[in-house]
């Protein structure tokens, strides 16, 4: 049987699946694949330097509590970030007792039951509280946005393609609808609710300009606060949400490095001794 | 266990004297990987991979159980549970972290240690055996692979499952049932994300039992070496241990210098955007690909896209998919030369490149978006892949003139220098 | 090195200085590899301690206002339950009525009270034998011989002070690190 199979069976079951591919490309239609509007008029992400990048990179505090700022006065309204608990400011240069006011303050209560009637009720947030949603779910958010879902922001730097500098450009891409555009794909106007930004997926995106003009949220540090510039610090943060660590782990990164490249160069010269008297 | 020149266990202390009487547990491993285990003394790197994949498989292993202590295989708590792990437990981001390039650090040197079986031959007799069991080890390590991603319970995660679970309704009849069977339901919930956690947890240690037969089987024959000449005397041979030790170490650091690289500083490469979103029912992500290390083979499922002999193109795809892996199991009888090192067969060695550069092809068009070209291109290399095995390979190795093998091992070390595969002629000393 | 005794050329290597310095790249070969493999154990054996969350949760604010006198409540705190006792003056007498060198863990009742908040005894209600949750903070349980707590488990009574007093229990019931935020709020943790 083992025998029979190398002469005999293998071309023959070969021949079947090649049978079957080549009957595939020969009855395949070469017309052209009609062009759409996003495969012409969509934009990579505009390249954006943070202080987190590279492998030697770090948070720029100063920067991550601007992008908090920017997250808590404009995204916050629409866009949860559950993953993030108010404990975890702390990380990003708040002090304990600024944690605590932050979580109390914030717009948004936290679900609870009231103690004395067991009703559902809402309550102020705590440190240990992760960021509430602005809705209480999915219906509720999509009823509110034209049936659009804001997606939750946490992990949202990992979760898109070309992470940060996508949330920047998306953020700073809005603009008219190039003429061209319509003129060659009519149906690609966006239509009432929708927004034209070259940077989304496919042109039209339901969420408004959120950073509308300059000064929009005011600094407390005195950096100026430009579209651009609040674009990239809520970027900054982002990246933080969706990578908290990343500090932590560039700096066990090197350390790693550097112990293996000292043991690897010993292992080697372990080896070459051991093996010294053979020919090899 | 193989050649009669082997050194003997001989333990001097009388409490390993006395263990070896009662349980001759350090004679075993002895002999398995230590001195008592001569082994030819030309190996190139090419041969570390065995023991890298062995490393890989307990870094897996180490930190899969420790992930499992915080996972949590429920869908509603899947995903959170991974994003606990990776902002609340101590240490947690590194662990996770190590688990996922894990896997494909184990693919990487399994794909090699299997390049250099079929460069060297390694899959032929006496050392069928050996490569049988490697085959089964693959696959099992695709199917733990595979229920691995499912379990974070993102979007690849959640549409991996539908769509690997979907290959299973291309049987006739029975298939839809199957397909049910193996979810628990309709589509993946808890029921499928639960009995995934448990098998996978489960096959890692069947992976491992089954890497013990083969090293056993492999102890049988000997190792096989970059000349695929038999070892013929003493003079051939240096035992594993310190020799093959000490070049494993050396090795050992290089895969883990690399391993931290991607580890540290570029841990989302080799994944996909797409899983840092929670499983949703209701949306399909734009562009769904599978993890690298199974590419080509989705790029031969989806080069299947016609209707041949009453067959439709899906079972078609799906027959292809599993066949193009199962093949390997006959590998050694379909490859009938005796010689075994590509070194000394010249014809076939273009044969064997070509592979090569056809099976990354299909590696990049499994992941690239579906185009007109995209698919012919696949379909051509499809077509090669199983022309490779099925057809040219029984053909050249029935036709080919190999060149002249050295007489031994030490006589081509002797001959080449450090060059130590050279065939004779082709280098100069 | 026996090994190298089998080599095909009787070389150098085994004499003298040359051989000591080989043995020592071996050596520091092994023995660094081996700091490695210890330094890796640390984050495998550091997972298993609480979480970042675990840690958040380590202190709850009570409101104690509707608790009345010679009543208790049970609460949660890090997941165990806290027994908060509002004392009566007859309790309160009883305890301090007991000479301190005949308890097995000696305290007074003022050791284990804030200063002027006598009257409240905040403990874990976790028995120190064997941890389970003994009765007597509920309306109507069994308060054991001396009026204060009584685990069912094994049997050991504790006092009005929470103090144990008979059965195996070794220690009192722990008194938790705890602040009042104001006369009706009571941090603990």
């Amino acid at each position: 049987m083992l025998r029979l199979f190398g002469p005999l069976i293998a071309p023959i079951v070969g021949l079947g699946f090649i049978a079957a591919l080549v009957l595939a490309i020969l009855t395949t239609s070469w017309e052209a694949e009609p062009p759409t509007a996003a495969h012409h008029f969509h934009l990579a992400p505009k390249p954006l330097h943070l202080a987190s990048d590279g492998p030697l990179g770090k948070f720029d505090r100063q920067q991550l509590q601007r992008g908090f700022q920017v997250y808590k006065e404009v995204c916050s309204a629409c866009h949860s970030a559950r993953l993030v608990a108010f404990r975890d400011l702390q990380e990003i240069g708040f002090t304990n007792p600024e944690v605590k006011a932050i979580a109390k303050n914030w717009a948004t209560e936290v679900p609870s039951v009231n103690p004395e009637t067991g009703e559902p009720a809402t309550r102020k947030a705590l440190a240990s509280d992760y960021i509430p949603s602005p809705y209480a779910n999915e219906t509720a958010a999509r009823a509110a946005n034209n049936n659009a879902l804001p997606p939750d922001l946490s992990l949202i730097t990992k979760a898109r393609h070309g992470g940060a500098a996508y949330v920047h450009s998306l953020l700073t891409g809005y603009q008219n609808p190039p003429a061209e555009l319509l003129e060659k794909f009519p149906d690609a106007k966006p239509s009432g609710t929708l927004h034209y930004n070259p940077y989304f997926a496919n042109l039209n995106i339901a969420m408004p300009p959120p950073l509308a003009a300059d000064g929009q949220v005011t600094y407390a540090d005195g950096t100026k606060a430009t579209i651009d510039q609040m674009a990239q610090d809520v970027s900054a943060f982002l990246v933080w949400t969706a990578e908290p660590k990343l500090e932590n782990r560039h700096r066990t990164g090197i350390a790693v490095l550097i112990f293996l490249l000292i043991a690897t160069t010993l292992a080697y010269m372990s080896y070459q001794n051991i093996w010294a008297d053979r020919k090899h | 266990m193989s050649f009669p020149w082997a050194q003997h266990y001989a333990p001097k202390h009388p409490v390993t004297q006395w263990l070896d009487e009662r349980l001759p547990l350090p004679r075993l491993v002895y002999n398995a990987v230590g001195a008592g285990y001569p082994v030819p003394r030309n190996l190139n790197y090419f041969w570390n991979f065995g023991v890298l994949a062995g490393a890989a498989l307990g870094i897996q292993i180490i930190t899969g159980i420790i992930l499992a202590m915080h996972y949590a295989a429920n869908g509603a708590i899947a995903f959170d549970s991974v994003e606990s792990i990776m902002r609340d437990v101590n240490s947690g981001w590194l662990l996770r972290y190590a688990h996922a390039n894990g896997a494909s650090f184990f693919f990487i040197v399994v794909y090699l240690h299997i390049f250099r079986g079929l460069y060297y031959g390694s899959y032929k007799a006496p050392r069928e055996m050996v490569w049988l069991l490697g085959v089964v080890i693959f696959l099992l390590m695709m199917a733990t692979a595979f229920m691995g991603y499912v379990l974070p319970w993102g979007q690849m995660s959640f549409w991996g499952a539908q769509v690997i679970t979907g290959f299973f309704s291309a049987i006739p009849v029975v298939g839809d049932p199957i397909r049910i069977w193996l979810l628990g339901g309709f589509a993946p919930d808890n029921a499928a994300l639960n009995r995934f956690f448990s098998l996978h947890y489960l096959l890692p240690f069947v992976i491992a039992g089954v890497i013990i037969l083969h090293i056993w089987s492999l102890h049988i024959p000997g190792s096989n070496n970059p000349t695929g000449v038999d070892v013929k005397g003493p003079q051939d041979t240096v035992p594993f241990h310190p020799y093959y030790t000490a070049k494993d170490g050396f090795g050992l650091g290089v895969f883990l210098i690399a391993f931290s690289t991607l580890l540290f500083f570029a841990p989302n490469l080799l994944g996909h955007p797409d899983n840092y979103i929670p499983a949703n029912p209701l949306s399909t992500p734009a562009h769904i690909v599978p993890e690298w290390y199974f590419l080509p083979f989705y790029a031969i499922l989806k080069a299947f896209t016609f209707n041949f002999l009453w067959i439709p193109a899906k079972l078609w795809g799906v027959m292809a998919m599993f066949g193009s892996i199962l093949l390997l199991f006959f590998l050694p009888w379909i490859d009938s030369s005796p010689v075994r090192s590509t070194n000394y067969r010249p014809l076939y060695r273009w044969f064997f490149w070509m592979l090569v550069a056809d099976v990354l092809a299909l590696g990049y068009l499994g992941q690239a978006e579906p185009s007109t070209f995209v698919v012919f291109a696949s379909q051509v290399c499809a077509a090669y892949y199983f022309a490779h095995f099925l057809i040219i390979l029984p053909i050249v190795s029935r036709i080919e003139r190999p060149l002249p093998l050295p007489n031994s091992i030490t006589e081509s070390v002797l001959h080449g220098e450090k060059a130590e595969a050279a065939p004779f002629g082709t280098q100069t000393a | 090195m026996a090994t190298l005794e089998q080599t095909g050329s009787p070389d150098d290597g085994h004499l003298g200085d040359g051989h000591r310095r080989r043995d020592f790249i071996n050596i520091a070969a092994v023995s660094f590899a081996g700091v490695g493999a210890a330094a890796v154990v640390i984050p495998l054996v550091n997972q298993m301690n609480p979480s970042a969350d675990v840690l958040a949760l380590a202190s709850i604010e009570v409101d104690i206002s509707a608790i009345k006198a010679g009543q208790a409540i049970k609460t949660s705190w890090r997941k165990q339950p806290v027994f908060i006792r509002n004392l009566t003056p007859k309790e309160i007498a009883e305890a301090n009525a007991v000479p301190v060198s005949t308890l097995r863990d000696p305290q007074t009742l003022q050791e284990r009270t804030k200063e002027g908040k006598q009257n409240w005894l905040i403990t874990l209600g976790v028995c120190t034998h064997l941890g389970c949750v003994p009765l007597g903070a509920g309306e109507g349980e069994a308060k054991g011989d001396f009026g204060g707590y009584f685990c069912p488990c094994h049997g050991s009574h504790y006092d009005t002070a929470a103090r144990i007093r008979k059965g195996p229990a070794p220690l009192n019931l722990h008194v938790p690190d705890y602040a009042f935020k104001s006369d009706t709020v009571v941090q603990i943790g």
